[in-house]
C-alpha cells in the first residue's frame, strides 16, 4: 500500500507541474487580456512537434532550448497579427478565434507529420531508473521533468515578485488603461506575456512528448484539462491555478491506481443488486474507470457552487 | 390614431403574401428539391443539410439570439440521438408501437430535459462562466457515454433499424428519399417554430439581455430566466435535430455528443453568420456542401474549413449572411449592376491564388503521402508527375500572380462600392 | 401626503469607505424631487441602492410603504419603480422600436411568453409608437439604437425607463452632456412623461432642477443635508456653504 501511495504521489506532482506549466501561461493571459487562450494546448502540442524535428537532426537538448523560442516566437505573431485584430469584434470573437485556431493548428500537424504517433523518445543519457523501490522503478526522466518544472516554477516566481517587468505585468492585470497611462507600452506587454506564455506551454511539450506521446490528439487530451484547472483554481489566480494543477494531477493518479468499484462499495454495506438492469454499468463503475470524468466532474461542482474558483475572485 | 401610429400598425401587419410568400417558397423548395438533385449521393447530402439546419438553429438560439457562446451543444444533440435510436428499437422489438416519423419527438423531450437540468445553472451568467460550464458538461458527458455502456453502446453506439415501425404515408423509410421528406417535413415544421419563438416576448427578451443583461433587469425581467427559457428551447430543438439524425443514419456514437460535434456547430453558425435568422440556415447549407465535395476531392478538407473559420472570425465577423446583406442597400439603390465588373476583376485573381496555394498543398500532401516510387496525381482531372519542376512552377506562378494581381485590384473595388452605396446620392435619387 | 419612497438609515460602504452614512429621506407620492450635490457626494450610489443595482450596507428601503432592501432590479421594477442610467444603457444592436416595445413587454403582462407573437399584439405595438412619439423618435424607429446621436440616445433612455408605465420613476443626470436647445427639449419630454408620477431625478444643471422640482434634497459626502422646495433651498445657508455658493459664482 505505501508503495502504491508513494509513486502515485511522486507521478501526481510531476503531473501537476507539468499541467502547472500550461495552466500559468494561460492564467496570465486570461488575467492580462481578459482571453480564454483555447488554443494554449495546441502550443504546446508545437512544442512536442517541433522539438521532435529538431532532434532529429540536432538532438534533443537543442530542441529542448530551440523549440520553445520557436513556438513563443509563433505565439506572439498569433497576438499581434490575430488576436489584437479580431479584439475589436469583442470577447467572444477572441474566444471563438482562439477556438478556430486550435482546430487549425491540430489540422496543420497533420498535414505536416502525419496522423500517426511520432517516436519522440527521452535522451538516452536519462534512460535509466534513477531508484527502485519494492521492486518498482522510477525513471529518471520523470525525475527530469519534475526538475524542470520546478525550475520553471520559482523563476516565474521570482520574476513576478522580484523584477520590474514583473511588477508592470501585476500591474497591468490589475489596471491596464491605468498602467498604459504611466508610460508602459501595454500592447508589447501583452504580446510579451502571450509569447512568453505560449513558450511555456511549448516547453512543457517538449519534455511531456517523450513521456506522453506525440500525437495530433495530444492538445486535446490536455487541453480541457487545462481549462478545467484554470476555472477550478480561480480565473486569474496564479496560486489558485498552482493548487489546482496539483490536485488535478494527483487526483488523477490516485484514481487510475486506487481499483475500487461502487461493486466493492455494495458488497461492504451488504447491498445485493440486479447484474443485468439498466443501471448495470453504474454499479460496476469502478475508480480507474472514471478518471476521465473526475476533473469536469469537479469543473462542473466548482462552477455551481463556487463560481469564483478556489482562489479566485472574479467570476467573468 | 396620428399618422405615424396608422404606418406603424401597417407595417407591422403587413401584407399577408409578403408574410407568408417566403414561407410559402421554402415549403416548395424542400418539396422539389429530390427532383432537381436525383442522385443518391445528393438524396444523402440533403439529408445531412436538413438535420444540420435544424441542429445549427437551434444553437443560434443560443449565441446569436441569445448571447451565449456554447462549447457542448453537441450534448442535447446526442442525447436526442441515443434517446429516439431506443425507442426505434423499442418499436422494433414490439415493445411500443408508435410510427417511426414521429421518434425525434423523443429525441426532443430528452434534449428539453437535460436543457432544464443543465440550464438551472448553467445560465446564472453569460459569457466565459457560460462557455466553461457548457465545455465541462460537454466533456463530462462524452466520457461518461463511453462509461455508461448499457445506454450509450459504448465505442460502437448503437444501432437500430428505422423500417421496422409501423407504415405510415404509404412509405416504410426504407429508401433515403422518403427519409428526406420525413426530414424536410421535420425541418419546415421546426425551422418555423424557431423563427415565430424568436419573434414571441421570450424571444425579444434573450436579444435585450444579449445586448444589455443589465439594462433587462431594471425592465422587470430577471437575464437567468430569460437565457433559461432560450435555453430550453434550443435543447428541445437540437435534440429533435438528433432524433432525425438516429432515424437518418440508424446509429448514434459517442462522437455525435462529444466536442467534435460542439465545434462543427459554432462552426457552422458563425461562418453563416450569426446574426442573422437565416445565417445557421446558409452556414448548415454551405457546411454540408464543402464537407461532401471536398471531401470527395482531397483528403485535407478539414484543414480548408479551419482556415476558413479563422478568416470568417478574423474578417468577417458578420459571416456570409452578413456579406449578401451588406449588398442590400446598393440593391434597393438598383446600383448592384456597378459591382459586377469590379468583382470579377477582383475575383479572377483571387480564384487563382487560392487555386495555386490549394494546389502547393495537395502537392505537398501527396509528396508526403505517397508510396516510395509512385510520383504521379491528379488534380481536378489534370494528371502530372510531382517529382517534375514544372507543375510547382505553375501553382507558384498561380498562387503568387494571383495574390499580387488581386491586391492591385482591391483599390478599384473599394471605389466602386463607396459609389455604390453613397447615401448621399441615394437619398436625391429617393426624392426625386 | 404619503410616501412613495420612503429610506431609513441607509447606508453603503465600498471596502473600508462609506459612500452613504445614514441617509433619511421621505419621497413624496405625486411630486417631482431632485437630487443634487457636489460631484463624489454619492447621488448615483443612492439612485443604485435604491433600484437594486447594490446591494445595502444597512438601513432600509420602502416602496409606497412596502420594504424593498436588496430586492433584485427586476422585482423593483416590477412593484412600480422604474428608472434612467447616467451613462447611457440601452440595447445598442436592437432597433428604437424593440428598445421600447422590450420596456413595454412586463407591464403588458407578457412575462417570459413564449406563445404570444409579438408582432400580432396590436395594443403592446401602439403603445409603442405611442411611447416613440412622444420621445420624438419616431422618424427612426426602425435604426438600430447603436448608431442614434447621443441627445435620441438620452431621449431613448428616458423612454425605455418610462414606458412600462411605472408610478415612481428615477432619472440619472437625463439632461447631462446636452446642448442649450436638447436639454429644453429634454425638459419638455420629461414634464410630459411624467405627468400625474413621481419624480426622482439627479441633476448637475440647477436651471433644470429649479424650474421642474417640487422639492430639492442635497445630499454632501453621503449625508443629506437639507430638504426642501427650491425656493427654501436656494436661501439656505449650509446649503450655500456646501455646494450653490460655488455654482453662484460661476
Amino acid at each position: 500500500m505505501f508503495e502504491l501511495v508513494f509513486f502515485s504521489l511522486l507521478n501526481g506532482i510531476v503531473t501537476g507541474l507539468l499541467l502547472f506549466m500550461l495552466a500559468s501561461g494561460l492564467t496570465l493571459i486570461f488575467s492580462m487580456m481578459g482571453v480564454l487562450n483555447f488554443a494554449h494546448a495546441s502550443f504546446y502540442m508545437l512544442g512536442a512537434y517541433f522539438a521532435y524535428t529538431i532532434s532529429l537532426y540536432l538532438g534533443f537538448w537543442v530542441g529542448l532550448i530551440v523549440a520553445p523560442v520557436i513556438v513563443g516566437l509563433l505565439g506572439a505573431l498569433v497576438e499581434r497579427y490575430g488576436l489584437r485584430y479580431v479584439h475589436r469584434w469583442g470577447h467572444v470573437a477572441e474566444l471563438i478565434f482562439t477556438f478556430g485556431l486550435a482546430f487549425l493548428i491540430e489540422e496543420i500537424v497533420q498535414f505536416i507529420w502525419g496522423k500517426s504517433t511520432m517516436a519522440y523518445h527521452e535522451p538516452e543519457i536519462l534512460q535509466f531508473p534513477l531508484f527502485t523501490i519494492y521492486g518498482q522503478n522510477f525513471p529518471a526522466y520523470k525525475a527530469f521533468m519534475l526538475m524542470i518544472s520546478i525550475s520553471i516554477f520559482i523563476m516565474l516566481l521570482l520574476i513576478l515578485t522580484r523584477s520590474r517587468i514583473g511588477l508592470i505585468i501585476q500591474a497591468a492585470i490589475h489596471k491596464p488603461n491605468m498602467t498604459a497611462m504611466l508610460g508602459h507600452n501595454v500592447p508589447l506587454v501583452f504580446m510579451g506575456v502571450f509569447g512568453v506564455g505560449c513558450a511555456l506551454a511549448g516547453l512543457a511539450g517538449v519534455i511531456a512528448g517523450p513521456a506522453l506521446g506525440t500525437f495530433p490528439g495530444m492538445a486535446v487530451v490536455l487541453g480541457a484539462i487545462v481549462f478545467v484547472i484554470v476555472v477550478v483554481g480561480g480565473l486569474g489566480s496564479l496560486t489558485g491555478a498552482f493548487v489546482a494543477s496539483l490536485i488535478i494531477g494527483l487526483m488523477q493518479t490516485f484514481a487510475i491506481s486506487l481499483d475500487y468499484s461502487v461493486n466493492d462499495l455494495l458488497s461492504v454495506l451488504n447491498i445485493s443488486y440486479d447484474a443485468e438492469g439498466a443501471f448495470r454499468d453504474l454499479w460496476s463503475l469502478s475508480l480507474p474507470q472514471v478518471a476521465p470524468i473526475l476533473p469536469y466532474l469537479l469543473l462542473v461542482l466548482i462552477l455551481i457552487f463556487r463560481p469564483t474558483g478556489l482562489f479566485g475572485n472574479r467570476e467573468t | 390614431m396620428s399618422e405615424t401610429t396608422k404606418t406603424a400598425s401597417a407595417t407591422v401587419q403587413a401584407s399577408s403574401l409578403k408574410r407568408f410568400g417566403p414561407w410559402i417558397g421554402f415549403l416548395i423548395l424542400l418539396m422539389i428539391m429530390p427532383f432537381i438533385f436525383t442522385s443518391n449521393s445528393a438524396i444523402f447530402t440533403m439529408n445531412l443539410m436538413g438535420i444540420f439546419i435544424i441542429f445549427s438553429l437551434s444553437y443560434n438560439m443560443l449565441l446569436g439570439q441569445g448571447g451565449m457562446l456554447s462549447f457542448g451543444h453537441a450534448v442535447y444533440f446526442g442525447l436526442g440521438g441515443f434517446m429516439s435510436v431506443h425507442f426505434m428499437n423499442y418499436v422494433e422489438d414490439g415493445s411500443f408501437v408508435f410510427p417511426i416519423w414521429l421518434l425525434p419527438i423523443f429525441g426532443g423531450l430528452i434534449g428539453l430535459i437535460f436543457a432544464i437540468i443543465i440550464g438551472s445553472f448553467s445560465t446564472r451568467r453569460s459569457g466565459t462562466v457560460f462557455a466553461m460550464i457548457s465545455l465541462g458538461v460537454g466533456e463530462l458527458m462524452a466520457a461518461s457515454s463511453l462509461i455508461f455502456v448499457a445506454f450509450f453502446g459504448g465505442e460502437e453506439g448503437v444501432s437500430g433499424d428505422r423500417t421496422m415501425g409501423p407504415e405510415s404515408f404509404g412509405a416504410d423509410f426504407g429508401p433515403d428519399k422518403e427519409v428526406y421528406y420525413l426530414i424536410a417535413a421535420w425541418v419546415f415544421v421546426t425551422v418555423v417554430l424557431m423563427y415565430l419563438f424568436s419573434r414571441t416576448p421570450a424571444g425579444r427578451l434573450a436579444n435585450a439581455v444579449r445586448d444589455n443583461p443589465e439594462r433587462a433587469e431594471f425592465i422587470g425581467y430577471s437575464q437567468r430566466k430569460v437565457r433559461f427559457v432560450s435555453f430550453c428551447a434550443s435543447g428541445l430543438f437540437a435534440g429533435i435535430a438528433g432524433g432525425l439524425f438516429a432515424v437518418n443514419f440508424e446509429i448514434v456514437t459517442e462522437e455525435n455528443l462529444n466536442a467534435l460535434t460542439s465545434g462543427v456547430v459554432l462552426l457552422m453558425a458563425y461562418i453563416g453568420g450569426i446574426g442573422f435568422f437565416i445565417g445557421p440556415i446558409v452556414g448548415a447549407i454551405v457546411f454540408t456542401l464543402l464537407q461532401s465535395i471536398l471531401s470527395h476531392y482531397t483528403d485535407i478538407w478539414q484543414m480548408y474549413v479551419g482556415v476558413m473559420f479563422v478568416l470568417t472570425v478574423m474578417f468577417v465577423p458578420q459571416g456570409l449572411t452578413g456579406i449578401m446583406m451588406m449588398h442590400t442597400a446598393a440593391y434597393r439603390m438598383n446600383r448592384l449592376g456597378g459591382l459586377v465588373v469590379p468583382y470579377v476583376r477582383m475575383g479572377i485573381p483571387s480564384l487563382c491564388m487560392v487555386a495555386g496555394i490549394a494546389g502547393f498543398l495537395e502537392m505537398m500532401h501527396h509528396v508526403r503521402g505517397a508510396a516510395v516510387g509512385e510520383s504521379t496525381m491528379s488534380l481536378l482531372g489534370i494528371g502530372f508527375d510531382t517529382h517534375s519542376v514544372m507543375p510547382w512552377v505553375i501553382v507558384a506562378v498561380l498562387g503568387i500572380a494571383g495574390g499580387y494581381v488581386m491586391r492591385s485590384q482591391a483599390g478599384q473595388l473599394k471605389d466602386a462600392w463607396d459609389t455604390a452605396n453613397d447615401p448621399n446620392t441615394w437619398q436625391e435619387e429617393a426624392s426625386s | 401626503m404619503s410616501a412613495a419612497i420612503e429610506l431609513a438609515g441607509l447606508r453603503k460602504s465600498f471596502g473600508p469607505t462609506e459612500i452613504i452614512r445614514g441617509v433619511d429621506l421621505e419621497i413624496y407620492k405625486g411630486e417631482r424631487h431632485a437630487i443634487i450635490g457636489p460631484n463624489g457626494a454619492g447621488k448615483s450610489t443612492l439612485f443604485h441602492l435604491i433600484s437594486g443595482r447594490y446591494k445595502l450596507s444597512g438601513g432600509s428601503v420602502s416602496l409606497h410603504g412596502e420594504e424593498i432592501s436588496n430586492l433584485p432590479p427586476y422585482e423593483i421594477y416590477r412593484k412600480g419603480l422604474s428608472r434612467s442610467f447616467q451613462v447611457t444603457n440601452i440595447f445598442p444592436n436592437m432597433s428604437v422600436f424593440e428598445n421600447v416595445r422590450c420596456g413595454l413587454m412586463w407591464a403588458q403582462g407578457y412575462k417570459y411568453s413564449f406563445w404570444h407573437l409579438v408582432d400580432r399584439e396590436t395594443e403592446l405595438n401602439q403603445k409603442t409608437v405611442r411611447v416613440i412619439e412622444e420621445i420624438g423618435l419616431s422618424a427612426r424607429q426602425h435604426i438600430p439604437a447603436g448608431v442614434l446621436t447621443y441627445a435620441e440616445q438620452r431621449a431613448l433612455e428616458i423612454g425605455i425607463a418610462a414606458a412600462g408605465g411605472a408610478d415612481v420613476i428615477m432619472l440619472d443626470e437625463p439632461t447631462a452632456g446636452m446642448s442649450h436647445s436638447e436639454t429644453d427639449q429634454a425638459m419638455t419630454l420629461i414634464r410630459k412623461i411624467t405627468e400625474g408620477k413621481t419624480l426622482v431625478m439627479v441633476e448637475h444643471d440647477m436651471g433644470v432642477v429649479f424650474d421642474l422640482a417640487d422639492r430639492i434634497s442635497v445630499l454632501v459626502y453621503g449625508e443629506i443635508i437639507a430638504t426642501d422646495t427650491p425656493e427654501n433651498i436656494r436661501n439656505n445657508k449650509a446649503v450655500q456653504e456646501a455646494y450653490l455658493g460655488v455654482e453662484a459664482e460661476e
